[in-house]
């Protein structure tokens, strides 16, 4: 899966899950505020990549997937 | 403390109708809301017949953060507490600044169980079910949801008495209310509409298998019935007290005025007659009205052999010489279960607010057990100010309830 289809992929299945529009989901935007994700929807967040792509991204890693272009680094470096 | 309690506000989703205007038009007209569903059978199900009832969309007046914690029955019961707080002239800023409760009926979690645990399952993963799940698949879901939706701040209890449990919900506001420890509260009875709900009821054997006219399988108290139909929905009624109401200037609908409840303390599933009556009598004694007071009896009857035979009895005991006309609105609508106890009040008060009785769907002629009462066949122009509703369910709990129009 090349990195163009990845997020091609999270921007489809997050605007469904999250309702928002794709296009407010730039690469620098912040995860968090652009689906306004609060403690408990962020568990949707992991429940969602891990459905379409198989990738558990564990509590620990969260931290680190703040943007979207973060987001596509992790799933990008993690699939298999 | 001896309030009385009146209902102000009503609300229904069914599969008779999506408001009361519609439901009273349906239950005139002996509307069936009674469909196969090919789903079930592809699933094995013995019997495929269920009533059909509509999916909301609530996507307008829910942000998703909230919706996402909402199964579908929730979802009908935001729906009729949504009409019923309109009827009732009950705002949000009402609500924010007073106290008010809310009890529900339910007594169900199925689909919601089954799908977070599939997920698990799949995924081997729990967060993989996501953050609605937990609270999609509690029985008090219907009550933690809407207690959050419309910030209730008084009683806060789901009740679960299987197909009493609508029923057992009014009865608890009605003496919550009665005693003076809530002014207000928001009561009524949901039930899920899906095959992992009923799954198992089926593999029972319980249903009717009439799949070639499904609009004529539920049929109460007649002597070719072969079992229940599954249905639900949601209903919601607002109780409060009389001052509560008057006070705020409200027009009472009706006036609950008795509540009895017993156990059968015997089988499983198949109910007595001596349980059911004793809840009668109580109800009777509860109102301290006589018999020949009640103008129609809204019946538990399911299209269940045992148990319209036996609900028969009781209420032939309890009634003695008088035929009180009696009638089971679950021909129209299947077994509402969960709901059932709250709808059947919504679809009484229909009826004797608007003068008539509606005809028992589907019931022919009488059995030797169910020849003992007055079954009205038709629906018949009828006034009567004061009727009785009875919800019996699986393990021997019973409830009835009696209520009577209101005209301040």
């Amino acid at each position: 899966m090349t990195r163009e289809e990845i997020i091609e992929q999270v921007k489809e299945v997050l605007a469904e899950e999250f309702e928002v529009e794709q296009d407010v989901m730039t690469d620098d935007a912040t995860i968090k505020d652009t689906l306004e994700l609060d403690s408990l929807s962020l568990v949707d967040l992991v429940a969602v990549v891990e459905h379409t792509f198989k990738v558990k991204i564990p509590a620990a890693d969260l931290p680190n997937v703040k943007t979207f272009a973060q987001l596509y680094d992790y799933i990008e470096s993690h699939l298999h | 403390m001896n309030n009385r309690v009146v209902i102000t506000g009503m609300g229904i989703w069914s599969c008779l109708g999506y408001d009361l205007d519609t439901v009273r038009d349906a239950l005139y007209n002996g509307k069936s809301g009674i469909v196969f569903d090919q789903a079930r059978k592809d699933m094995g199900f013995r019997s495929a017949l269920t009533s059909y009832v509509e999916k909301p969309d609530l996507k307008k007046l829910i942000p998703r953060n909230q919706r996402q914690f909402m199964p579908e029955e929730a979802q009908y019961a935001y729906c009729s507490t949504r009409q019923a707080l309109e009827q009732a002239g009950i705002t949000q800023e009402f609500l924010d600044q007073h106290e008010v409760g809310i009890l529900f009926g339910n007594d169900s979690v199925a689909q919601a169980t089954y799908k977070a645990v599939s997920k698990i399952y799949e995924y081997k993963d729990t967060a993989a079910c996501g953050s609605g799940s937990i609270f999609q698949s509690m029985n008090s879901t219907v009550t933690m949801n809407l207690a959050t939706l419309f910030h209730l701040r008084g009683i806060n209890l789901t009740t679960s008495g299987a197909c009493a449990s609508g029923s057992h919900a009014m009865g608890l506001a009605y003496l919550l209310i009665k005693d003076g420890l809530q002014d207000c509260i928001i009561a009524g009875g949901a039930q899920e509409v899906n095959p992992e709900s009923v799954g198992s009821f089926d593999g029972i054997q319980a249903f009717s298998t009439r799949e070639d006219e499904p609009t004529k399988a539920s049929r109460p108290f007649d002597k070719n019935r072969d079992g229940l139909v599954p249905g639900g929905g949601a209903a919601t009624l607002i109780v409060e007290s009389l001052e509560h109401a008057l006070a705020r200037g409200a027009q009472p609908l009706a006036e609950i005025i008795g509540w009895g409840f017993s156990g059968n303390g015997d089988h499983i599933s198949t109910p007595n007659v001596a349980g059911p009556q004793r809840s009668l009598e109580l109800a009777l004694k509860s109102a301290g009205v006589d018999v020949h007071e009640i103008g129609y009896v809204n019946a538990h009857a399911t299209s269940t052999h045992a148990g319209d035979g036996r609900e028969a009895m009781a209420i032939a005991n309890v009634f003695g010489d008088y035929k009180v006309p009696v009638t089971s609105t679950k021909g129209q609508t299947g077994h509402e279960m969960w709901m059932a106890g709250a709808s059947e009040v919504v679809y009484s008060i229909l009826m004797m607010k608007n003068n008539f009785i509606a005809g028992s769907l589907n019931f022919e002629e009488p059995d030797e057990e169910t020849a003992c009462i007055n079954v009205i066949a038709k629906t018949q122009e009828a006034h009567f100010d004061m009727f009785l509703s009875n919800s019996f369910g699986f393990g021997g709990t019973n409830s009835t309830l009696i209520i009577k129009d209101y005209k301040g």
